[in-house]
């Protein structure tokens, strides 16, 4: 069984959004044929292999992938807490080895400290590099009125609603100026309607500072709002799929991007994708489920 | 003013309570039945009433109330200590794997040993029986203090490691801001036990010490709540058994409460709103 694993050209989708076709966009973060495993030998569980991708600069760039393909273990090679198995990853040329302010990291579920008011937690970072004078107090003010948290900041965490917490670990990060952020599935928890604020909400955000972003989700509409660039992964071991620009205008409004055209078209893509690659790993093993495969990609590929 | 207004309006809700009743009914029954059943001898409990009148007289006797006294300073001293050292001891086994080599079979081997069956070692090996009976209080906080702070200690999520050093934390800081807070629940938890296990134990050692050599400055009564318990039992006085039972409950109840309080005023982030 045989599916094209190069991303073939689309057709019909304007020059709106575009399968990539290389640019010379520079990248901030470089993955060059990382793979990593777990284990050893005969039992080592491959979770990613031979992947490469560009992060770059001052793009918001998405990484969409069928449920447990490494999209987290990527975020860890990348913030790095842990190290690939073999290729590298690197940052402006240097190589890419440990946990820096450069890269933070905003977790699926709240990583504030739970024994620090809020201001304390958006204060962590600069204590922690002993900065000190004014400057950090006045940085944490600023931010905290900026996610609209001022008159929580003598808050515990527990205290906050979850879409508060997600902000005030916003803040936290952002009084830091790293250079790339880098968030997993960061609004999952949350009910859909604070969900969609904090969507518009973050990609305003986004837009004030254009700092380099590196978002994994695994909600197309999430992605295709907030992307400049959508990365759509392979299931594990996790590899890059397919390289979709999103060239929608910014500002990002919700209802402009529901009923834009192109955005719909890059949601079919996508969806194809993603369902091909779901139904492979679900299919693992069996001869007549990956017949089916076969025969539904090939009708996806060819629209009669 | 307002907080009487309050306070008289909670106890006017309280009477109302169809829980108060039930529960005060319940208690009063029960005190009645006790009653009838030592009066017409079915029983060799001593009455409610006979410790209610013993209990009033051992108010006046100074020397009751030294062996509070002396029980509370046992209890408190050997739990201090099994604090002061106990948390110092299980953050080091939590934090570094050499000292946690070094120290936990040693510790795992003791800790079988029940703290009661340490008395005789204690009255040989320290030089004054307070000490021993400290010495007893002290075992019976520190194992469970040094568990808990362990645990605690080690099922800090990893993500709080994640985003400090993410952030520039060097291992002090994160020692002193992350390890540290996220463990005090722990601790809590392990003195609250730990205190109820050393009341237990202090008890006992009285009762098999013989009320400590500075038992026999309070006379009969004054060797601590234990060991007044055992002399009343032996002397013949069963309703100052009772009383003393009581006592012990009474102060049992008390350090935990205080043990609490504080705990609460220590982790502001846990109340809810």
């Amino acid at each position: 069984m045989t599916l094209a694993s190069t991303p073939t050209p689309s057709r019909g989708l304007g020059s709106v959004s575009t399968e990539h076709t290389g640019t010379a966009r520079s990248a901030e973060i470089e993955v060059l044929d990382v793979s990593k495993s777990y284990g050893h030998a005969k039992f080592a569980k491959t979770v990613i292999r031979d992947c490469t991708f560009p992060i770059l600069e001052g793009k918001l760039t998405v990484m969409i992938g069928p449920s447990g393909c490494g999209k987290s273990t990527l975020i860890r090679l990348l913030a790095g807490f842990e190290r690939p198995t073999s290729g590298a990853i690197t940052m402006r040329g240097k190589p890419v080895t440990e946990p820096g302010r450069d890269r933070l990291v905003l977790f699926q579920e709240s990583a504030l400290f739970p024994w620090m008011t809020t201001y304390d937690n958006i204060m962590f970072g600069p204590r922690a590099r002993a900065e000190g004078g004014s400057e950090p107090g006045r940085r944490a003010e600023f931010l905290l009125d900026k996610v609209g948290l001022g008159a929580f900041r003598r808050k515990y965490p527990t205290q906050l609603s979850g879409g508060m917490q997600r902000r005030a670990e916003l803040a936290r990060a952002m009084i830091n100026e790293p250079s790339v952020m880098i968030l997993d599935e960061p609004f999952r928890g949350l009910d859909a309607m604070t969900r969609k604020l904090m969507q518009e909400y973050y990609a305003n955000l986004y837009e004030e500072t254009r700092r380099t972003t590196f978002f994994v989700t695994t909600d197309i509409d999430e992605a295709i709002f907030l992307a400049d660039q959508i990365l759509v992964m392979t299931n594990v071991p996790a590899k890059v799929r397919s390289v979709i620009d999103v060239n929608l205008p910014r500002p990002r409004r919700l209802e402009d991007v529901i009923e834009n055209d192109d955005a719909n078209l890059i949601k079919m893509r996508v969806l194809s994708l993603l369902h091909e690659e779901a139904m492979k790993s679900f299919a693992r093993g069996s001869k007549a489920a990956a017949d089916f495969i076969d025969a539904y990609s090939k009708r996806i590929r060819n629209p009669s | 003013m307002a907080t009487i207004g309050a306070f008289t309006q909670r106890a006017a809700q309280l009477l109302v309570s169809v829980k108060f009743w039930r529960g005060t009914i319940a208690v009063v029954a029960f005190i009645l039945v006790w009653e009838i059943a030592s009066r017409t001898g079915l029983s060799q409990v001593p009455a409610p009433s006979g410790v209610v009148f013993t209990f009033n007289d051992l108010m006046r006797d100074p020397s009751y109330w030294f062996s509070w006294y002396l029980s509370v300073r046992r209890v408190f001293l050997g739990f201090l200590a099994a604090m002061l050292l106990g948390i110092p001891l299980g953050l080091g086994m939590a934090v570094s794997r050499t000292f946690s080599g070094i120290v936990f079979p040693v510790f795992e081997v003791l800790r079988p040993i029940p703290p009661l069956a340490w008395v005789p070692a204690a009255i040989i090996f320290w030089p004054t029986q307070e000490l021993s009976i400290m010495f007893v209080t002290f075992l019976g906080a520190f194992y469970t203090v040094v568990i808990n702070v362990i645990g605690g200690a080690q099922t800090i999520d990893v993500r709080y490691y994640q985003a400090a050093r993410s952030m520039g934390s060097s291992g002090w800081d994160i020692f002193r801001r992350i390890i540290l807070p996220a463990t005090i629940p722990s601790i809590v938890v392990g003195a609250t036990v730990g205190i109820g296990i050393a009341w237990a134990v202090v008890v006992a050692a009285e009762m098999i010490s013989g009320g400590g050599s500075a038992g026999s400055m309070g006379g009969a009564k004054g060797g601590g709540l234990g060991f007044f318990i055992w002399n009343s039992y032996v002397g013949g006085s069963y309703t100052q058994i009772v009383v003393g039972m009581i006592s012990i409950g009474i102060a049992g109840y008390i350090s935990s409460a205080l043990l609490r309080k504080l705990g609460e005023l220590v982790t502001p982030w846990l109340r809810d709103q």
